[in-house]
């Protein structure tokens, strides 16, 4: 092993990662609010809207990532659109937020779904309205639930945004193959990146950690 | 005060509640006691519509409560329940389970609701209780909380299933006791319980039902010293 290309190709790195944690970020943040809105529409009482978000959460799923993400690079084709790299970038966080959407929307209906139902109950019975108890009584309990889960899967899209230096986003994973590329080192650079998504993920986890001990205080 | 006639509940295809007629008088103390899945608990929860009966009338002080345009929310605000299971907010302290109700539902201004709910607590015995979480108390003083919580919205009668059986013997004493003073002040009870000492005591009529059906029903002395149908003679017999 030979790490000495670092001193020449650290920068490529540095970059990438800050490139994969501005595109998870988005993914994420962008999946959140899809994914919430997916969660409303299921437990509407709309039947088109349920049957619309169910049938979403579950083909998306359903099928590869790698998939979604050629389907929306080639089929919706933001780089003629929007232009160039810009362009690219569009098509990674818009298919890692879509897919990411569905995963938090059952992240959602979980948190909700694990309040005791004797809580309902209990709200009704003292004469609140439907809507009352869910955002009084239920809503609350299930954010404990929800909020822990997001952060997991914040480290989930951290690890599968490498999934999109195949259609040429400069980050992690495409920068240390560039490197691996120039230096003809095979594994070095790969490994380099493993210990920096490693780093990145377990200091999520870290943090996820002390936000469950935390909630748990406060209970 | 409360007319139940001829009610029925299915669940799929169990038959739970069949033609079951019941009145309940004002400041009146109700109490139903039975076998394990004769019916108590669902009949109980109809009352209140929290569970919905296939057919029959659920009339309170007047109103048939089982009609599509009755304001269910509204009803049930005079309707207090108590459950196994307690089922205290535990999102929110001891004060704010009690306050939320009066405050959101009644308008009533945070610090009367306050003034109140402290009132309450003390009569129930956990007036140093106020600003704690729920997870931080026994089983006897959640209950007692939740019956607090119950009060607070001033109901006509209160609905009360199995208060005592989730908890540990030396804690039912603390809550019948707190039951027994409701009793005594006039309150309108219907129970169900499994504690037959508590239902002879304070019982001013006790229902007996087997099967989904009442079987049998009278004073206390009635029921207690001179059960007349075998079902009920062997089902004491277990006590
Ligand atoms: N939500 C439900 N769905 C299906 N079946 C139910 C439901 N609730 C109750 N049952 C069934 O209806 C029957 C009567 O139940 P209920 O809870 O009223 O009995 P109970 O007299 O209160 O019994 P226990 O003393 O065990 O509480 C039981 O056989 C029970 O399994
Ligand atoms: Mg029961």
């Amino acid at each position: 092993m030979n790490f000495d290309f670092l001193t020449k190709y650290y920068s490529f790195f540095i970059q990438g990662t800050k490139f994969t944690v501005f595109i998870a970020f988005f993914s994420v943040i962008l999946g959140i609010i899809f994914g919430t809105i997916l969660s409303l529409m299921r437990i509407s009482n709309n039947k088109i809207l349920k049957v619309v978000s169910t049938s979403y959460i579950e083909f998306m799923r359903g099928t590869p990532l790698l998939v979604q993400l050629f389907i929306i690079y080639y089929g919706l084709d933001f780089s003629n659109l929007i232009g160039g790299s810009f362009g690219d970038i569009a098509s990674g966080i818009v298919t890692l937020s879509l897919n990411s959407a569905a995963y938090v929307a059952e992240i959602i209906r979980s948190g909700i779904q694990s309040v005791d139902k004797g809580q309902m109950e209990a709200a009704r019975s003292l004469g609140m309205t439907y809507k009352m108890a869910m955002r009084y009584v239920i809503y609350p309990q299930a954010f404990k639930n929800i909020l822990p889960a997001l952060v997991n899967e914040f480290i989930v899209v951290i690890k599968e945004s490498s999934i999109v230096s195949i259609i040429g986003i400069h980050e992690l994973m495409y920068n240390a193959d560039t490197v691996r590329g120039v230096t003809f080192r095979p594994f070095e650079p790969l490994i380099i990146a493993a210990i920096i998504y490693f780093i990145l993920t377990t200091s999520l986890s870290r943090l996820l950690g002390n936000l469950e001990r935390r909630l748990k205080l406060s209970d | 005060m409360i007319e139940v006639k001829k009610l029925n509940k299915r669940f799929k295809n169990l038959h739970v509640l069949k033609d079951v007629d019941l009145k309940v008088q004002k400041g009146e103390v109700v109490v139903i006691i039975g076998p394990s899945g004769s019916g108590k608990s669902t009949l109980l929860r109809c009352l209140n519509l929290l569970e919905v009966p296939e057919s029959g009338d659920v009339i309170f002080e007047g109103i048939k409560i089982n009609d599509k345009d009755v304001d269910i929310n509204k009803i049930r605000q005079k309707m207090g329940m108590v459950f196994q299971s307690f089922n205290l907010f535990p999102n929110m302290t001891v004060l704010e389970n009690i306050t939320i109700s009066p405050i959101k539902l009644k308008k009533k201004p945070t610090e009367e609701a306050n003034r109140t709910a402290l009132d309450l607590l003390r009569r129930v015995g956990l007036g140093d209780k106020a600003n704690y979480y729920p997870s931080k108390l026994s089983g006897g003083q959640k209950q007692r909380v939740a019956i607090a919580r119950a009060l607070a919205m001033e109901p006509d009668v209160m609905l009360f299933d199995e208060p005592t059986s989730a908890l540990d013997p030396e804690m039912v004493k603390e809550v019948l006791t707190v039951m027994k003073e409701l009793a005594y002040d006039g309150m309108t009870m219907v129970i169900v319980t499994h504690e037959m000492n508590f239902a002879k005591e304070v019982g001013d009529r006790i229902i007996f039902m087997d099967g989904g059906k009442i079987v049998e029903e009278g004073s206390p002395d009635d029921i207690f010293t001179s059960p007349k149908s075998e079902r009920l003679r062997e089902f004491l017999s277990h006590f």
